[in-house]
């Protein structure tokens, strides 16, 4: 059986305080195993956003345990959380978040710059990512003039150009239309299944969700073991 | 991310928004150009001054003149004391004109003589010549210099005067030259001219000297400077006739001193003057007052100018914080990708610095251009008078100085907005749940 990459042991997130206090999650547990993909299923303010952001260590949880390779997330330090969001960690988000008057070739690589690798081998690295997914041309265009889809590719080219272990992917079809939409998660379950990388999505998309190799369903911040798959969409 | 990363980004950062950019580069250029032409003018105007000084060079030397025990207004005159001597102020002297100064007498010049660490005293002796002619060129007005045996000319051409030569010499200021009908300053060198003066007598008295040099004119007067053979010999022509018993008075006297006198020893001996009742001033005394008021007005515009720069920092500040604003996805991205949060701050420190340097930079380089231009027009036109005087001269350290406190400023303006981007949350820019 493979090893465990990311272990959530009961952990719970609330925000605000007082009458207005908000509990996203409230006591959620699960194992992410290397090379799998998951997608994590709910409806708006079900908490799977949050469940996703406490996974990536971008937020820290209130109670419970976020274990990443068997170590307590609370022992590294913000340097190695730093260098593990990345190296480790790709981020493929609904909104894309490219920046739009930079080139296409400067957007993907802005995490190796992040890392402090040189112009060269960012460069040619970069170049691959996009190569990968069929984007060389675009290299030197504005990433504001391209379509939702090549966006799209230009982000999931980003998140690999670290060659990441996991790759959380918030909504990746959110804002694209169904046959580009396909064509992304294309790209993504390759990519699980050539490369091996963990992929986690985040959706409420019930198709996508069929797609992975596991579905975790989420409902008002715990975790919804007996429903099936209608219920969700209604 | 790489130092030279940052800097990269934070360039290509600031120029996102051009308009918002220059509208605050232009903001640090009005300041930053301001500070350089004020400072390009102290520059000028105390090297100038420097020169002035260094020419006349006479740092063994203290001007003696007698402390006047001025009456507080409302008090009356002061009681007649008859073995005071006194000179009737002439329009040159500083005093009203037509008021009485109180004069040295030959026993003042004793006691100041036999003052600590006084070597030497002169009393200065008033030449009132009626006029100075070369060959048949006709007469023309001369006025003599007072400290001109003192000091050293700027020359122009020629030698400096000699106190030890039995010759008349002379030395006159290139603006004698036309009139006099003497040539250029090198011609001029070496002519005899004839000095005419009056006697106590009304007789009239004539005596020939050598032009021996040539001078600039400078800041302090611009007369005749004859050396002290030619002194005496006016003096006695001109005090042919006096009555015997007419009191000797002197407006001042020049005191020389050991020359290796450290600036303390100098206070002790105008100390031990000042207490003696005398007033006694080194020649860069009486010029460092004319620089404190040219500094004093520096000063004050210097002051308007980093008005300017400290106005031009909340544009920065505004700059910046809109920036954050828009940037706040962005901003988290990076952090979400890894990026520290001391890294996000250097990033818009940079970019505030780079803002900073930008407009001082270019307020520096449109300073010295057009202040050149203004500097080489003035000193044909306005200040020719002045031969030597650029009015603006820009020191490269000064200008360093200039950019470097103008990015200080930037940087500590950025401080806010920078701030504010490190300690920005990712979750904000990534939550849309």
């Amino acid at each position: 059986m493979n090893s465990a990459v990311l272990v959530a042991n009961e952990i719970r997130k609330s925000y605000g305080h007082g009458s207005s206090r908000f509990d996203a999650l409230k006591g959620v547990s699960l194992r992410i195993l290397e090379g799998e993909s998951i997608a994590i299923v709910g409806k708006s303010g079900s908490g799977k956003s949050t469940l996703m952001h406490l996974l990536a260590l971008l937020d820290d949880p209130d109670g419970g345990q976020i274990l990443v390779e068997g170590s307590d997330a609370k022992t590294l330090s913000a340097r190695e959380i730093n260098r593990l969001r990345n190296q480790d960690f790709g981020f493929v988000f609904q909104q894309f978040f490219l920046t739009p008057n930079a080139t296409v070739l400067d957007n993907v690589v802005l995490p190796l710059k992040i890392a402090g690798v040189g112009p060269k081998e960012r460069n040619a690295r970069g170049m691959a990512a996009l190569e990968q997914l069929e984007l060389a041309d675009k290299a030197k265009s504005k990433a504001i003039n391209l379509s939702g889809g090549q966006k799209q590719r230009v982000v999931i080219a980003r998140a690999l150009v670290n060659n990441p272990k996991v790759i959380f992917a918030d909504e990746p079809t959110g804002n694209l239309d169904t046959a580009t939409g396909a064509v992304v998660e294309d790209i993504l379950f390759a990519l699980n299944k050539e490369k091996g990388i963990t992929l986690i999505i985040v959706t409420h998309d019930i198709e996508l969700a069929a797609r992975c190799d596991r579905r975790f369903f989420i409902r008002d911040g715990v975790e919804e073991t007996t429903t099936n798959v209608e219920g969700v969409t209604s | 991310m790489r130092f030279i990363d940052v800097i990269g980004t934070a360039i290509g950062n600031s120029f996102r928004s051009k308009l918002r950019t220059t509208l605050t580069v232009i903001a640090i250029f009005i300041g930053a150009f301001t500070l350089t032409i004020t400072s390009a003018i102290g520059t000028g105007v105390s090297n100038y001054i420097t020169t002035q000084v260094s020419a006349i060079g006479a740092s063994d030397v203290l001007t003696v003149t007698k402390a006047t025990t001025t009456a507080s207004a409302g008090s009356g005159p002061a009681k007649y004391d008859p073995n005071k001597a006194t000179t009737t102020a002439g329009v040159d002297s500083g005093a009203r004109p037509g008021s009485t100064i109180a004069a040295l007498t030959q026993k003042d010049i004793d006691v100041i003589g036999a003052s600590k660490g006084i070597t030497s005293v002169d009393a200065s002796i008033r030449i009132s010549p009626d006029y100075i002619e070369y060959g048949s060129n006709g007469k023309y007005e001369l006025s003599i210099s007072t400290n001109g045996a003192l000091t050293k000319a700027d020359l122009a051409a020629g030698a400096q005067l000699s106190s030890s030569s039995a010759e008349n010499q002379l030395l006159v200021p290139t603006t004698y030259l036309k009139n006099l009908g003497l040539g250029t300053a090198k011609e001029a060198v070496g002519k005899s001219v004839t000095i005419g003066l009056t006697d106590y007598a009304g007789a009239k008295h004539e005596v020939t000297a050598v032009i021996v040099g040539v001078q600039n004119e400078t800041l302090f007067g611009s007369g005749v400077g004859i050396n002290k053979h030619l002194t005496e010999a006016l003096s006695s022509a001109q005090s042919t006739g006096k009555p015997v018993d007419a009191k000797p008075g002197y407006a001042s006297a020049v005191a020389h001193f050991d020359p290796a006198s450290s600036p303390q020893q100098i206070t002790a001996i105008k100390k031990a003057l000042t207490d003696n009742g005398y007033a006694a001033a080194t020649v860069a005394d009486q010029i460092g007052s004319f620089e404190a008021v040219i500094n004093g007005i520096i000063g004050v515009l210097n002051a308007f100018a980093v008005i300017a720069l400290i106005a031009a920092g909340f544009g920065i500040i505004n700059t910046l914080l809109m920036s954050v604003q828009e940037r706040t996805r962005e901003i988290g991205l990076m952090k979400a990708m890894g990026m520290s949060g001391g890294k996000v701050y250097a990033l818009f420190s940079t970019e505030a610095v780079f803002i900073g340097f930008l407009g001082s930079a270019i307020g520096a380089i449109v300073a010295i251009g057009v202040g050149s231009i203004i500097s080489s027009v003035l000193a044909t036109t306005l200040l020719s008078g002045l031969p030597g005087l650029r009015i603006m001269q820009f020191a490269p350290s000064s200008i360093a100085v200039i950019i470097g406190v103008v990015m200080l400023i930037a940087f500590l303006a950025g401080t806010l907005p920078a701030r504010r981007a490190a300690r920005q949350n990712p979750i904000d820019a990534l939550r849309y749940e």
